[in-house]
């Protein structure tokens, strides 16, 4: 286990605070005493080999995993059965998805515009007129009015990132959003989350993108078995990496 | 070496398909008379036409008989049809009062409407159409039975196609909200209300429909307080909704376990509640898949509607019989009967049939 306040710097806000967190599916026991916190602004990409926890982890931060044991805050709101903080931290925190997972009977701007309508009571012109500056921001306002059937993988993983800017969220949560994609669409989507780092949101990715990680990370967590083997800045992590885990995992990962 | 010819010039070559493979010469080459066992079977299909159409045709209009007053003046090997002129109100209105007609036929006219305003989205006044459609049932009930003015006219004077039409589309429009509702129940996590469900579909489905009907007209009574009596149509009415709900509720708990949870997902973490995910997200994929299914269930249910007879209502079928048992006509109307009731019922079930495919192919989305 490692602590994180020596990383952080005292005065930075953590928009993310989880402390001795623990999750089981069954018996099995996914999330070991995990303490992790974010502050304002940062990009924290977290890999580790297929079964370790990192997507439990980040679907623990917006409740879409219930998590047994310890604490997550965010933005100061605890997350516990009470569905009122729930919502808050919903609200808070947009999530893109490995499937994208829009919703294949709406069209692209419908998706975006949805939850603003319904959940934010926006008034539709307002709602749309949003939608569609953010499809601008990923550069795909001429699809607007296409269903997502119609679209690319990689065009659907922007309107997805779209989707949940809409809601502007404090937090940005990917897991695995370039994994389902053509390798010639990876690009377009990582192009499209490199400019969302740069304006100063806070992002947490699960990815196995180690290019992208290294332009972008702020920190970079391994996590394996359920538990976070390493944390460290980019450059270290790549250069010297400190376990022998990671340094297996990053020989097999960046072998080709 | 090269082994493959390049043929590419650097400018379009396209040029219009061989003349014998589109049009109607290419349609029938394909369709028709490709290859011999294709070939075979259509001259045995127009063999088997020809033994069937000419005689079919024969018997219900060359030969048949259109005039007289009872069933000795049909003479011919045809169909008789002299019938018709003066029962096919009784088909149609059953015992309804013939100077009240007006008022099934202005109820079916505005049913048109009220419809529209439901199944197609595109249409002018929308939003008053939308409330038309909602006030409808009311408005036809006022129509069907009085009161308020209105002559007031029991149920038991329903009776013929019309009565098929009532019990039948109420429903078919109350059994698609039941069955929904008993779907999302079947998949709650909350224990009791999924027990419920689960118990309300498996017994429903577990027992003859005619046996609900049974219940709902004999033994319901001795329950009821002696001076409750409910209408012994709508008794049947409730018993046919039921009873299709329970099917309706399996056909779409199948639709909703197609939807993956990824969708579930994308409204939680949206921020949406769950029954705004249900009726946003979840439920238009889910009941597009299920159309087959559902309007498989309104088919189903719209024919049962001829079980009616075991309450003592006369529908069109009813009224088939009561012709056929009528000792002007008797011997000479079993054929003719029933064949008008078909027709009737093949109209509407058909129609159904082709809405639901128009519907099927205007919610598909993957590719225009």
């Amino acid at each position: 286990m490692i602590d994180n306040s020596v990383i952080l710097s005292k005065d930075v806000e953590n928009v993310i605070e989880i402390s001795g967190l623990n999750k089981w599916f069954g018996n099995f026991h996914v999330l070991q005493d995990i303490d992790l916190n974010v502050s304002q602004g940062e990009k924290i990409i977290i890999c580790g080999p297929s079964g370790s926890g990192k997507s439990t982890l980040i679907r623990c931060i917006n409740r879409l995993e219930e998590h047994q044991e310890g604490k997550i805050l965010v933005n100061g709101t605890e997350l516990s059965h009470d569905l009122k903080n729930i919502d808050a931290v919903r609200s808070e925190v947009g999530m893109v998805f490995q499937s994208f997972n829009l919703f294949p009977h709406l069209t692209a701007l419908e998706n975006c515009t949805l939850a603003l309508i319904w959940v934010r009571k926006t008034p539709k012109a307002e709602a749309e007129a949003l939608a569609m500056q953010y499809l601008e921001r990923v550069k795909i306002p001429e699809q607007a009015n296409k269903y997502p059937g119609q679209l690319s993988g990689g065009q659907q993983q922007r309107v997805a990132i779209a989707r949940s800017l809409c809601m502007n969220p404090k937090i940005l949560l990917f897991d695995e959003p370039t994994s389902a994609l053509d390798p010639e669409m990876i690009k377009e989507v990582l192009d499209t989350m490199v400019e969302l780092a740069e304006t100063g949101m806070t992002m947490l990715c699960v990815t196995h993108e180690m290019g992208f990680a290294k332009t972008v990370a702020d920190r970079i967590i391994f996590m394996d078995e359920g538990q976070i083997v390493e944390e460290s800045k980019p450059d270290k992590f790549f250069n010297e990496p400190e376990h022998d885990r990671t340094k297996l995992f990053l020989s097999q990962i960046l072998a080709h | 070496m090269i082994s493959s010819k390049i043929s590419y010039t650097g400018s379009n070559k396209s040029r219009p398909p061989p003349p014998n493979t589109v049009g109607v010469i290419g349609w029938m080459r394909s369709n028709l008379f490709g290859g011999s066992v294709n070939t075979c079977l259509t001259l045995i299909s127009c063999y088997i036409l020809w033994l069937i159409v000419p005689p079919l045709l024969d018997w219900t209009i060359f030969n048949a008989d259109f005039t007289g007053d009872v069933g000795g003046e049909c003479t011919t090997e045809g169909a008789c049809w002299a019938w018709l002129d003066q029962r096919i109100y009784q088909f149609l209105y059953g015992f309804y009062p013939p100077n009240s007609y007006w008022r099934v036929n202005l109820t079916i006219i505005l049913l048109f409407p009220a419809l529209a305003y439901v199944l197609f989205d595109n249409l002018p006044f929308s939003k008053q159409g939308r409330w038309f459609s909602l006030a409808y049932p009311f408005v036809a009930t006022f129509l069907l039975i009085g009161g308020f003015g209105l002559e007031g006219i029991t149920t038991d004077k329903f009776g013929g196609f019309m009565l098929n039409l009532v019990a039948g589309i109420s429903g078919i429009v109350l059994s698609l909200p039941i069955g929904i509702l008993l779907a999302l129940g079947r998949r709650s996590k909350l224990p009791t209300i999924r027990i419920l469900c689960v118990s309300f579909i498996e017994f429903i489905r577990g027992v003859p429909l005619i046996t609900l009907l049974f219940v709902a007209v004999i033994i319901l009574q001795l329950f009821l307080p002696p001076n409750v009596t409910l209408d012994q149509l709508v008794r049947v009415m409730i018993m046919i909704t039921l009873f299709a709900s329970a099917y309706m509720a399996e056909v779409i708990r199948g639709g909703l376990q197609a939807i993956p949870n990824g969708q579930y997902e994308a409204g939680k973490a949206m921020g949406l509640g769950y029954w705004q995910s249900m009726r946003l997200i979840i439920l238009p994929q889910a009941l597009k898949i299920s159309i087959p299914g559902i309007v498989n269930t309104f088919i189903g249910l719209f024919k049962d509607t001829t079980l009616v007879i075991i309450i003592g209502l006369f529908d069109i079928l009813g009224q088939a019989r009561v012709l056929q048992t009528n000792p002007d006509w008797m011997g000479k109307v079993d054929h003719e009967t029933f064949l008008i009731a078909s027709v009737f019922f093949f109209i509407v079930c058909f129609s159904i049939s082709r809405y639901s495919i128009n519907l099927e192919k205007r919610l598909d989305k993957d590719h225009d």
